[in-house]
C-alpha cells in the first residue's frame, strides 16, 4: 500500500515538473517544481503563522467568500464557478485533489463578512480564500483573516481603497485581487463619457459602500479634470430603500446629460424604471458598472434598460481564445449556464495563483504529508510577476494589485438566440 | 398646547423651550437657505411633494392596520409589515399570469380589481390565522408577552414566504393603463401615483363608514372602550377582534399591491421596512386614531420626500438624501416630546 502512495506521489510530482515546464513556455509559472524538499518542521517553527498541513490521501481545502445568496447572488456565485473550472483543470496540486468549502460573505452588510471571515479562521485546514465579492464585506474581513495568516485573493473588489496603504480600508499583506482598481474604471468611464457620449455635465448617485462611493468619485474628479465637464450632483440612497423618486427629482432638477450609479441590485433596476417618472432626467444617458452587471438586472429591467440604451462598465471579457473555446464550455457544463455576471475568469486567475503558491511553497515529510507555511504562501502569491492569466498578464504590484484586465462599456442588446445580454461597445484594450 | 409661558421656569422647561427655538431656527434658516438658492425649480418641489403624498398614503393605509389593532387590544401587531408583504407577494403570481397571457393590458380594470382582491384576501387569510394562533391564547397574558409573539410571528411569516416563494426579488408586470401622466387640476401627475391616492381616500372614506355607521363598527368602538362591559352587553369580543384583524389585512392587502404598482418590485423582505414606517406613522398621528394613521402616513411620506432637500440642501451638505430616515425619525422624537400623544392623539388619563 504504502509503496503504491509513494509511486503515485513520484507519478504526481513528475507530472507536475511535466506541467510546470510545458507552462513555462509561456513564462508564466516560476521554475522550480512542487513539493521540495527540505525540513518541514524548522520551516513552518520559523513560519509566523505555520502551516497547515495536508496528510497524505487528504485533500487540501480552499474556501470561497463570495456573495451567494440574495439578490447580488449572481455576481458571486459566477465566481464560485469560476473557481470550480480553474479546480477541475488543474486536477491534483501538489499530489493532492483540492475540495473547495463554498461560504457565503454576503455583499450589502459588512458584518456579513466579518461573521464569514471568523467561521473560516475557525477552520486551520482551509489553505486560502478566494473573495470577497463586494468591497464592502473585504474590508471587516481582512483583519480577522490577516490576524490568523490566510492569504484572501478577491476576483471582484474594485475600491481603491482596499490597497491604498493610507486608508483604514487597507487589506494589508495577505489581500491581493485580480480585479482592476476602480482608478482605472472610473477614469474609463469618464472617457467614455466625455469622448464617446460627449456630454458636458453628470450627475452620480453611490449607496454609502466604498466601491460605489469610490468609484463615482474616481469618476466626478476624472470627468472634471480630464474634459472639463461639470458634475451637478453626487447623491447618496439606502441600501434596502425603494422608493428613490425624491431624489432623482432633486438630480433631474439640474437636467444632467449623463447619471452614473456604480451600485448593486435591486437598486440600480429601480432607480431605472424610476428614472422614467423624472421629467428632468428623461434625455439623460444611464451608466452603471460591474456591480448591477448581471442576470437580476436584466431579469428586473433588462427590456427597460435596452430600449433606453443604458450602457454599464465592468472588465472587457474578450480574453482570447482558451477563454471562449476552453473556459466557457467548461463553466457551462459544470453551471448548467452561461456566466451570469462578469468576475469568473478573474476568479479562475485568483484559484490557479492559489494552486501555483501552494506548489510552489510546500514542503514534503517523508510520510507524504504535504506542510504549506502559511507567510510563505502569502510571500510567493503577492510576488506574482508576468503570469499568464486567463484575464490577462498578471504582475502584483506592493499593495496587492495584480488586476491586468481592460475596462469594456456595455449595453443590453439581443444575442443570438434572442435573448437580452451585454454586448461591449467600446473597451480601453487597443486594438492589436 | 398652549404657547404661554410656563408658570415656573424649572430645568426641564427650560430645556424643551431652548429645544423648541433651536430647531424652529434650524428648520427656518435651513428652508431659507435651500428656497432662496433657487436649485429645485417650483415644478420640482410639486414632484417632490406628490411623491411624498403618494408613498405617504401607502403608509398610512399600512398605519391603519396598527392602529386598529392598538385601538382594541392595546398591543402592538409587529408581524403586520408581513401580512402586507404576503398579500403583494401572492398577488404576484396573479399578476405575472396576467401579464403574460396579455389580459392586463386589454383589460387592466378588470385584471387590477382581481389582483387586489387576491392580495386583500389573501393578507386578511394571514391577518386572521395571526390572530387565532398567535394572539388570541395570550389575550390575558402580560402585555410584553403578545409583543414578543409578534415579532416571532413576524419572522414566522417572512422565511416560510422565503421558503415557499423563494428569496430573489420579483417584478410585477408593468400596466400600460398606469404608465405616463394625468393632468389632475392643471398639475401632471403620474398614474401609478394618482392611483395610489385615490384607493388611499376611497379606503379611508370606507373605513371611517365602516367605523362610525355600522353595527359592527360600533360593535368595535364599544370594545375599545371596554372589552367587559361590552361583553355584558351581548357583543361577541372574538369576533369583533377578529373582524378588526380582517379589516386591517384588507388594508394592507390593497397597500401591497400599490407598492408593487409603483415599485414593480417584490420580495419577502419588502414588509419590514414599510411596517417600520407604518408603526411610525401611526404613532406620529397618535396610535389608536384612525384618522392619526393617515396624517401620520402622509406627514412621514412629506417629510422623507420634500425634508431632506428643504432642511440640508441649502447648506450644500453633500447628498442629503442619504440622511432622509435621520430626518424623518428626529421629527418623530421631536413630536413625540412635545406631544407624547401624537398629533391628533388624546391624552388617555387612567391608562
Amino acid at each position: 500500500m504504502q509503496r503504491l502512495f509513494r509511486l503515485s506521489a513520484l507519478l504526481a510530482a513528475l507530472l507536475l515538473i511535466l506541467a510546470a515546464c510545458s507552462s513555462n513556455t509561456g513564462g508564466s509559472s516560476p521554475s522550480g517544481s512542487a513539493a521540495s524538499s527540505g525540513d518541514p518542521t524548522a520551516v513552518c517553527a520559523a513560519d509566523k503563522f505555520g502551516c497547515v498541513k495536508v496528510a497524505s490521501g487528504d485533500k487540501i481545502e480552499i474556501a470561497t467568500a463570495l456573495t451567494i445568496t440574495g439578490s447580488t447572488s449572481s455576481l458571486g456565485l459566477d465566481s464560485v464557478t469560476g473557481v470550480q473550472v480553474a479546480i477541475k483543470d488543474r486536477g491534483q496540486v501538489a499530489g493532492h485533489d483540492v475540495d473547495l468549502k463554498s461560504t457565503d460573505a454576503g455583499c450589502s452588510n459588512a458584518q456579513d463578512g466579518q461573521t464569514d471571515a471568523q467561521s473560516l479562521v475557525a477552520d486551520p485546514q482551509i489553505v486560502a480564500v478566494i473573495g470577497t465579492s463586494c468591497s464592502r464585506t473585504a474590508v471587516p474581513a481582512m483583519p480577522v483573516l490577516a490576524a490568523q495568516g490566510y492569504l484572501m485573493i478577491s476576483p471582484s473588489n474594485t475600491a481603491p481603497s482596499l490597497t491604498d496603504p493610507s486608508s483604514k480600508d487597507f487589506g494589508g499583506p495577505f489581500y491581493m485581487r485580480t480585479a482592476y482598481n476602480d482608478k482605472v474604471q472610473g477614469a474609463a468611464v469618464a472617457k467614455f463619457a466625455c469622448e464617446v457620449l460627449k456630454v458636458k455635465t453628470a450627475a452620480t448617485i453611490h449607496d454609502g459602500s466604498p466601491y460605489a462611493q469610490q468609484l463615482q468619485q474616481v469618476f466626478a474628479d476624472q470627468f472634471k479634470s480630464q474634459c472639463g465637464g461639470t458634475i451637478t450632483a453626487q447623491e447618496a440612497i439606502h441600501v434596502g430603500d425603494k422608493d428613490f423618486h425624491p431624489v432623482l427629482t432633486t438630480i433631474g432638477a439640474a437636467k444632467p446629460e449623463a447619471l452614473f450609479f456604480p451600485i448593486f441590485d435591486p437598486e440600480a433596476p429601480l432607480i431605472v424604471q424610476q428614472s422614467r417618472d423624472i421629467p428632468g432626467l428623461a434625455n439623460t444617458k444611464l451608466i452603471s458598472a460591474d456591480g448591477a452587471k448581471d442576470d437580476t438586472f436584466i431579469s428586473s429591467a433588462g427590456p427597460l434598460a435596452q430600449s433606453l440604451g443604458m450602457y454599464f462598465s465592468g472588465p472587457d471579457l474578450n480574453f482570447g481564445s482558451t477563454y471562449t473555446d476552453k473556459f466557457l464550455p467548461e463553466y457551462k457544463q459544470i453551471a448548467g449556464k452561461d456566466p451570469t455576471s462578469v468576475y469568473h475568469a478573474h476568479a479562475y486567475d485568483a484559484a490557479n495563483i492559489i494552486f501555483d503558491a501552494i506548489e510552489h511553497v510546500g514542503l514534503k515529510d517523508s510520510s507524504g504529508t504535504l506542510y504549506i507555511p502559511r507567510t510563505a504562501l502569502k510571500d510567493y502569491a503577492r510576488g506574482v510577476k508576468d503570469y499568464k492569466g486567463l484575464t490577462g498578464t498578471l504582475t502584483c504590484d506592493p499593495n496587492g494589485d495584480c488586476g491586468a484586465s481592460f475596462v469594456s462599456i456595455a449595453q443590453l442588446k439581443p444575442d443570438a438566440s434572442g435573448k437580452l445580454a451585454f454586448q461591449q461597445v467600446y473597451t480601453t484594450r487597443s486594438a492589436s | 398646547m398652549r404657547f404661554r409661558l410656563p408658570q415656573r421656569f424649572n430645568l426641564v422647561s427650560t430645556i424643551l423651550w431652548g429645544l423648541r427655538i433651536v430647531v424652529a431656527v434650524l428648520v427656518l434658516a435651513g428652508s431659507w437657505a435651500t428656497l432662496s438658492s433657487g436649485k429645485l425649480t417650483p415644478d420640482a418641489w410639486r414632484e417632490l411633494i406628490v411623491f411624498g403624498i403618494a408613498q405617504g398614503s401607502v403608509y398610512g393605509l399600512i398605519a391603519l392596520g396598527y392602529t386598529l389593532v392598538y385601538g382594541v387590544l392595546f398591543m402592538i401587531n409587529f408581524a403586520h409589515g408581513d401580512v402586507f408583504m404576503t398579500g403583494a407577494m401572492t398577488a404576484f403570481f396573479v399578476a405575472r399570469n396576467f401579464g403574460e397571457s396579455g389580459f392586463i393590458n386589454a383589460n387592466p380594470i378588470v385584471a387590477l380589481l382581481i389582483i387586489f382582491a387576491v392580495s386583500m384576501l389573501t393578507s386578511m387569510l394571514v391577518a386572521i390565522v395571526l390572530e387565532r394562533i398567535a394572539y388570541r391564547p395570550l389575550r390575558r397574558a402580560p402585555r410584553l408577552v403578545p409583543l414578543i409573539t409578534a415579532i416571532g410571528a413576524s419572522l414566522f411569516i417572512s422565511n416560510s414566504i422565503r421558503g415557499i416563494y423563494g428569496e430573489q426579488s420579483q417584478s410585477y408586470p408593468s400596466v400600460t393603463a398606469l404608465q405616463g401622466r394625468l393632468d389632475l387640476f392643471g398639475i401632471p401627475i403620474l398614474k401609478t401615483q394618482a392611483l395610489v391616492i385615490a384607493s388611499a381616500i376611497v379606503l379611508m372614506i370606507a373605513l371611517v363608514y365602516f367605523v362610525e355607521r355600522t353595527r359592527t363598527g360600533r360593535a368595535m368602538r364599544a370594545v375599545s372602550e371596554d372589552k367587559d362591559v361590552a361583553a355584558l352587553m351581548g357583543i361577541n369580543v372574538d369576533r369583533i377582534i377578529v373582524t378588526t384583524f380582517a379589516v386591517g389585512g384588507l388594508l394592507a392587502g390593497a397597500a401591497g399591491v400599490l407598492y408593487a404598482l409603483v415599485f414593480n418590485e417584490v420580495d419577502w423582505f419588502m414588509g419590514f421596512l414599510p411596517g417600520i414606517k407604518a408603526f411610525t406613522a401611526a404613532v406620529l398621528g397618535g396610535i389608536g386614531n384612525i384618522a392619526g394613521a393617515m396624517v401620520g402616513g402622509l406627514t412621514l411620506g412629506v417629510l422623507e420626500s420634500v425634508g431632506p432637500f428643504l432642511l440640508l440642501g441649502g447648506a450644500n451638505v453633500p447628498s442629503p438624501n442619504q440622511l432622509r430616515d435621520v430626518i424623518a425619525f428626529t421629527v418623530l422624537v421631536l413630536v413625540l416630546i412635545f406631544r407624547p400623544n401624537g398629533i391628533l392623539g388624546r391624552s388617555e388619563p387612567g391608562r
